[in-house]
């Protein structure tokens, strides 16, 4: 008799079919709608999940095939750095705060990210989007995993990196990342995939990442450089995503342009503002820079940024409404954040400087129509004051925008020697707001952002001091008690690092491997 | 408008005025003088006089910059809420009807920051 031989291999087309829309039903014992119950309340219509078309049509063994290299490449190489102390190998110490800001302010977030899109792998009713939202829910948590690899070695020499996890939810200038993630994440799932499949990983994730993998390489740091490479080749399939996302959601229903935009304007500010801790990384904190901080904005933002919007047009979105003030802010927004570290850093995690007089001259050549005339005056005060034993510590708290809880640094738009103020009344209270565009966020949703999780209000509420302290003891100190409670070694963490433990270390052991 | 939710979205505001244990928050910002990056915020009982606010508490937050020594303070600008506004210095935060989370500016005229940069 003759048999039939089943074909042995599927080709990719049929492979992704059967096992992704072959894997999806319709349920019959309940309504879909409250197996899907957050499919509509944003009010965004999809008529058919069948026209989602995947762009990487992966399916799942084939993803753990690829995933399963890489680790192996990245692992590899990490030991390779670290038993060679590849961190002696870096330009200056100096730089290595700027690995503290990311393991800090990035890595959870990436954390954060996985459960996002975990959420989304369950929540979308069309089984193409819930696939690839899943993979991308295991890439967030790989670069998670990565990253807190990779820069554990530096845990061991240096001080700043024991503890991304807790601070992300307590440090003052953490709230800001932190409230960006829990923001979205408190959203719908269609906000969400807005929020940071396209407005962040489409459109600003190369300001994100560009800036520290390069910059990793520029300061001779190996193994960041590799966590760096290793995530970037997700992040084109998750910028694939976000862009299908958006795209899907425009074909589908006329009605959901206007939601789309909304969010697109929102989440875009939300991001341009987060991304103000990226630029005073470029500018101060890398000893060997790799472009200013404007002038990666005008490559990745402007130009990248206007193709990507003038494509869009024909579904009828617009370029965001704060493209127009984010032009005129690249002039200023690294200098005016660096200052507030460099202000601020008796209560932060890392260490900051004053840049020297060569660094002062890369900057002035790079902004010459503002580092002279708004910034250098105020650092060479800075520098003269600390050269009179009085470095200039900001001991009082900010006051904090409501929406993006950055301390309010940002100067008015045509006017940079003006603090810009904006407010609203709401249930009875103010609220305030470093631009027109987190006023708008705020009052578009007064009752989210009423909830915020202020630092500077909950410590003045008493909540951030450790639990057995006695607020009313005559020898009670509060700063030192929020930073017993950001579990933030004082005198070790913060304070300038001319005079650090790092820069102490990193000379001496610097000289052991250079010298006889 | 009401809130976009799938249940009842009670209103939880973090920092109401109940809950700074009897103080109330007071925000206030110096005009050109950016070397402190934002205006100030402090948690002050509302019976707190105006006057020793100036005297006590300003300059624990502005004190290191060297115009401050150098403020005439019957010549002080005040705004609130972007509007002119006079406080009396003898009358408590209260009586000058400063609420939770008022938020004050000072501006100096002739005192406009190191080397008149602002900062």
């Amino acid at each position: 008799m003759d048999m039939q031989t089943p074909k042995k291999k599927l080709g990719i087309k049929e492979r992704y079919a059967l096992m992704t829309r072959g894997l999806d039903w319709e349920t019959s014992y309940q309504p879909m709608d409250k197996v899907f119950p957050y499919a509509k309340y944003e009010g965004i219509k999809i008529h058919d999940w069948d026209a989602w078309e995947d762009p990487f049509r992966l399916t799942m063994d084939s993803y753990w095939k690829y995933q399963a290299e890489k680790e192996r490449k990245l692992y590899a190489i990490l030991d390779a750095f670290n038993q060679n102390n590849g961190h002696l190998g870096v330009t200056d110490a100096r730089y290595i705060n700027a690995l503290k800001l990311f393991l800090n302010g990035i890595s959870p977030l990436e954390y954060m990210a996985h459960r996002g899109f975990a959420l989304l792998g369950r929540q979308f009713p069309g089984v193409g989007p819930r696939i690839a939202c899943q993979m991308q829910s295991i890439d967030e948590v790989r670069h998670a995993q990565t990253q807190i690899h990779s820069m554990s070695n530096y845990n061991r020499y240096y001080n700043g990196f024991h503890s991304p996890t807790e601070m992300i939810q307590k440090v003052w200038y953490l709230s800001v990342p932190r409230s960006f993630f829990d923001d979205a994440y408190s959203a719908g799932p269609f906000e969400f995939i807005t929020a940071i499949g396209f407005s962040f990983e489409y459109v600003l994730t190369n300001l994100l990442f560009v800036p520290f993998v390069s910059g990793a390489a520029y300061n001779g740091d190996m193994g960041a450089m590799t966590f760096g490479f290793s995530a970037q080749s997700d992040e084109a399939r998750h910028m694939t995503l976000g862009l299908e996302c958006i795209r899907f959601m425009l074909e589908q229903d006329p009605d959901n342009i206007p939601i789309v935009q909304k969010w697109i304007d929102k989440w875009t500010w939300r991001g341009i503002r987060v991304l103000s801790l990226v630029g005073m990384m470029m500018d101060y904190m890398l000893p060997k820079k790799v472009m200013s901080w404007k002038e990666a904005w005008e490559i990745y933002f402007e130009e990248n940024g206007g193709a990507l919007f003038n494509d869009l047009a024909r579904y009828g979105i617009t370029v965001p409404k704060c493209a127009t003030d984010a032009l005129e802010m690249k002039e200023h927004v690294s200098h005016q954040t660096w200052s507030t570290f460099y202000q601020y850093s008796g209560v932060s995690n890392f260490h900051a400087w004053m840049p020297s007089e060569e660094e002062m001259n890369w900057l002035s050549a790079k902004y010459p129509d503002t580092f002279d005339r708004y910034y250098r005056p105020r650092y060479e005060h800075w520098i003269k004051e600390a050269k009179e034993g009085r470095r200039f510590y900001n001991t009082s708290l900010p006051q904090l925008c409501q929406t993006c809880q950055i301390p309010m640094i940002f100067t008015e738009p045509g006017d940079p020697s003006q603090t810009c103020y904006r407010e609203s009344d709401y249930a009875g209270d103010k609220y305030h707001f470093c631009s027109d565009h987190c006023k708008t966020i705020f009052d578009d949703e007064p009752e989210k952002y009423s909830q915020a999780w202020l630092p500077v209000s909950q410590i003045y509420q008493g909540n951030c001091f450790p639990e057995d302290v006695d607020p009313t003891a005559p020898d009670f100190n509060p700063i030192k008690e929020v930073l017993k409670y950001y579990n933030l070694n004082d005198g070790r963490d913060n304070m300038d690092f001319e005079g650090s433990e790092d820069q102490r270390n990193f000379a001496e052991w610097r000289a052991m491997s250079t010298q006889n | 408008m009401a809130v976009n939710a799938l249940k009842d979205y009670p209103l939880r505001i973090a920092d109401s005025v109940d809950k700074f244990n009897g103080a109330q928050l007071l925000f206030c910002g110096w005009d050109q003088h950016l070397m402190f990056c934002a205006p100030l915020a402090w948690a002050l009982p509302p019976d707190t006089k105006f006057g020793d606010f100036v005297s006590q508490i300003l300059p624990t937050g502005f004190g290191a910059h060297p115009d401050f020594e150098k403020i005439d303070w019957g010549k002080v600008e005040w705004l609130k809420s972007g509007q002119p506004w006079q406080p009396d210095f003898g009358k408590t935060l209260a009586e000058n009807g400063l609420k939770h989370k008022d938020s004050l500016r000072m501006r100096t005229p002739g005192l406009n920051g190191i080397g008149g940069s602002c900062s």
